[in-house]
């Protein structure tokens, strides 16, 4: 069992709050990613909870045991660091098994759970090696064996994956999939990558200025995000925003009226609505089409595009000046300067009020 | 007109004949020394000087034979090995916080400590003597392991709070999470990471206190002297025996010399921290 509850959790650098009140849920074998853009305090929260640094006021709880002020060994919890932290002067063998020396165990034990989890991550062969005789993907994967032979409750990752290229960070972040399936482990892990964050979450924190923005599974926040930051932070390329303000209210919905000069009927309704409010309007470049034969709704002047073969990102500004971007299935030649004909997928817009918090009404929680 | 190949190599000949040139003129004097402490009295005092001479062993049999040569080497190696051992082990633990703990006066304090070196030692002459006087130390190799240690402390604390700021705090921490102490920290991990900088700080002291003059001279007389003091003996009032001087400064000199030609290797920091980019 792992269960990790935080309550009120806060901290501060000489009386700068860091992290400014958090409350969060962890159950156990769950796979929870924080995300959120630098210094937001997704690592301080991580540091915390691994008991690295002191809680300025709050409780963090593991399975009912408060471990607010236990020391980081005595925790249960292991971590994996950015710079993976291996002990240069140590063979791979000595890394994995240093916990377990200093714990005192039984050596023919020892030997047993490091081969296992050198077993697990294949790095048998590497076992004699030094830390600097070995590439970054190995590296990685001798500070994951080193967590695993601890046997904790909950695996901390610290932006385990900021240090490999491109392609191996693809791989690494399946085989860190698998593993969270087959340990039945409980991991947290921190990312600035939102792509790391959708496709390895059960459940993601977005974290901003060191509060909680929202907390849900991936498709939950890409699909109803609570407020702006979390609409503009999930999702490449980013969701387009337009400024505007309401026109009218009914009973079927609302109209806006952009400051790029178009209007759009949304069925949207409720007693948060008035006319007059200024609202914005966002909408992922997914749900942006060029017109066909009489829907267009708003005219756009073509930047420039990325055309990527199977998809076709292509950067517009409207008349206000704001920028929207398009994906196209498949490829779209766009002239640079080229006036385009947009329609927008009104049923998939997302309308937020002036304190930038998402408007939900009857009507679309019905749809 | 050269080409490049030859410009380069005209280059190389003159650098390499400067350089020879600059380290025979730093080790000439050393080489003068050991040379003049196998000539007599009389040859050693000859103009021109001579280089070319029958050469005796008289005068370090006359040394051994007037003072006894052992008991001086041993209470250098006494006093230096051990003020080296107690500094290392006080500064150690402190370069610790300092470089892993920083406060906002870690810096001042750091300046503080090294700006006591900046004063000269006799204008503590006479405190220090009585201090050593009221508690029975004259004379006595404890007192020169208590000075050295402590004017060595500054450059020790400093130099490994250097070599400790190299290293990512976050391998400590993950020894905290791994379940180290803070002793298993230091001694478990970040000692054989530091090992090289340990290692050359420390003959760094070594030599410091081995070729220390001014409290030897001023805190001792016969049973604590060490080598420094014994070539100072030779500078005596009746006058200035040159050949006598070079063989024992050459003694004195020679254990050290051969110590660090051995352990040289440790001089030069070449431990990689590999795990860490």
């Amino acid at each position: 069992m792992a269960n990790l509850s935080i309550r009120n959790l806060q901290k501060g650098f000489d009386g700068h709050a860091i992290i400014k009140g958090i409350d969060l849920d962890v159950r156990d074998r769950e796979f929870v990613v924080f995300v959120g853009p630098s210094g937001c305090g997704k690592s301080t929260l991580l540091r915390l909870i691994a008991g690295l640094e002191e809680v300025t006021a709050g409780t963090i709880e593991l399975d009912g045991r408060d471990i607010t002020q236990v020391s980081p060994a005595k925790r249960d919890l292991a971590m994996v660091f950015q710079t993976y932290a291996l002990y240069p002067h140590m063979t791979v063998r000595k890394n994995m098994s240093f916990a377990l020396d200093l714990a005192g165990g039984n050596k023919a034990d020892i030997e047993r759970k490091v081969s296992e989890a050198a077993r697990i991550l294949q790095l048998e062969p590497l076992l004699e090696r030094k830390p600097k005789q070995l590439s970054g993907g190995q590296r990685q994967r001798v500070a994951i064996g080193r967590a695993i032979v601890r046997n904790p409750k909950i695996f901390l990752f610290d932006e385990p994956l900021s240090n490999l290229d491109a392609a191996l960070r693809v791989q690494t972040r399946l085989e860190l999939s698998r593993l969270h399936k087959e340990l039945k482990a409980t991991m947290i892990y921190v990312t600035h990558d939102q792509v790391e964050a959708m496709t390895l979450a059960d459940k993601v924190v977005v974290l901003n200025g060191g509060k909680v923005e929202q907390v849900g599974s991936p498709l939950e926040l890409y699909h109803h995000p609570a407020n702006l930051f979390v609409a503009g932070f999930l999702g490449t390329p980013k969701m387009g925003f337009l400024k505007g303000t309401i026109s009218r209210v009914d009973r079927h919905g609302c109209e806006v009226t952009l400051d790029a000069g178009a209007t759009i009927n949304l069925p949207l309704a409720g007693a948060s609505l008035s006319v007059g409010s200024a609202v914005t309007l966002g909408i992922r470049p997914e749900h942006l089409n060029i017109a066909r034969d009489g829907d267009c709704q708003m005219q756009v002047i073509a930047d420039v595009s990325e055309r990527l073969g199977s998809d076709t990102y292509c950067h517009v500004r409207t008349s206000s000046g704001e920028a929207l971007t398009l994906r196209i299935r498949g490829d779209l030649a766009s002239k640079y300067g080229e006036t385009l004909n947009l329609h927008l997928d009104s049923t998939h817009c997302h309308l937020f009020d002036a304190q930038g918090l998402v408007i939900t009404s009857a009507l679309q929680a019905a749809a | 007109m050269m080409t490049l190949k030859q410009s380069r190599r005209v280059q190389s000949l003159v650098l390499g004949t400067l350089s020879w040139a600059i380290a025979a003129l730093v080790f000439f004097p050393i080489f003068w020394m050991v040379l003049t402490s196998f000539k007599t009295e009389i040859d050693a005092f000859a103009t021109p000087p001579q280089f070319i001479f029958t050469p005796t062993l008289e005068n370090y049999l006359h040394i051994q034979e007037r003072s006894d040569y052992f008991h001086f080497a041993w209470n250098s190696v006494l006093i230096s090995f051990s003020a080296t051992a107690l500094c290392m082990l006080i500064a150690i633990p402190a370069a610790y916080s300092m470089a892993f703990f920083e406060t906002k006066r870690t810096k001042g304090t750091l300046l503080w400590m090294l700006s006591t070196k900046m004063l000269p030692p006799v204008g503590v002459l006479m405190p220090i003597y009585l201090l050593a006087k009221t508690f029975g130390l004259l004379d006595t190799r404890l007192a020169l392991i208590i000075i050295y240690t402590l004017i060595n402390l500054p450059i020790v604390v400093w130099m490994i709070y250097t070599y400790f700021k190299d290293i990512p705090p976050d391998i400590l921490e993950a020894a905290r999470l791994d379940g180290a102490t803070t002793l298993q920290e230091i001694f478990r991990v970040l000692v054989p990471i530091c090992k090289g900088g340990l290692a050359s700080t420390a003959l760094l002291s070594l030599i410091l206190c081995w070729n220390e003059a001014f409290w030897s001279l001023n805190l001792t007389s016969a049973n604590a002297a060490p080598l420094t003091a014994l070539i100072a003996s030779y500078s005596s009032p009746e006058g200035l025996f040159w050949a006598k001087l070079s063989a024992v400064s050459t003694l004195a000199c020679a254990p050290i010399l051969i110590f660090g030609w051995i352990s040289q290797k440790q001089l030069v920091r070449g431990l990689s921290f590999g795990a860490v980019k």
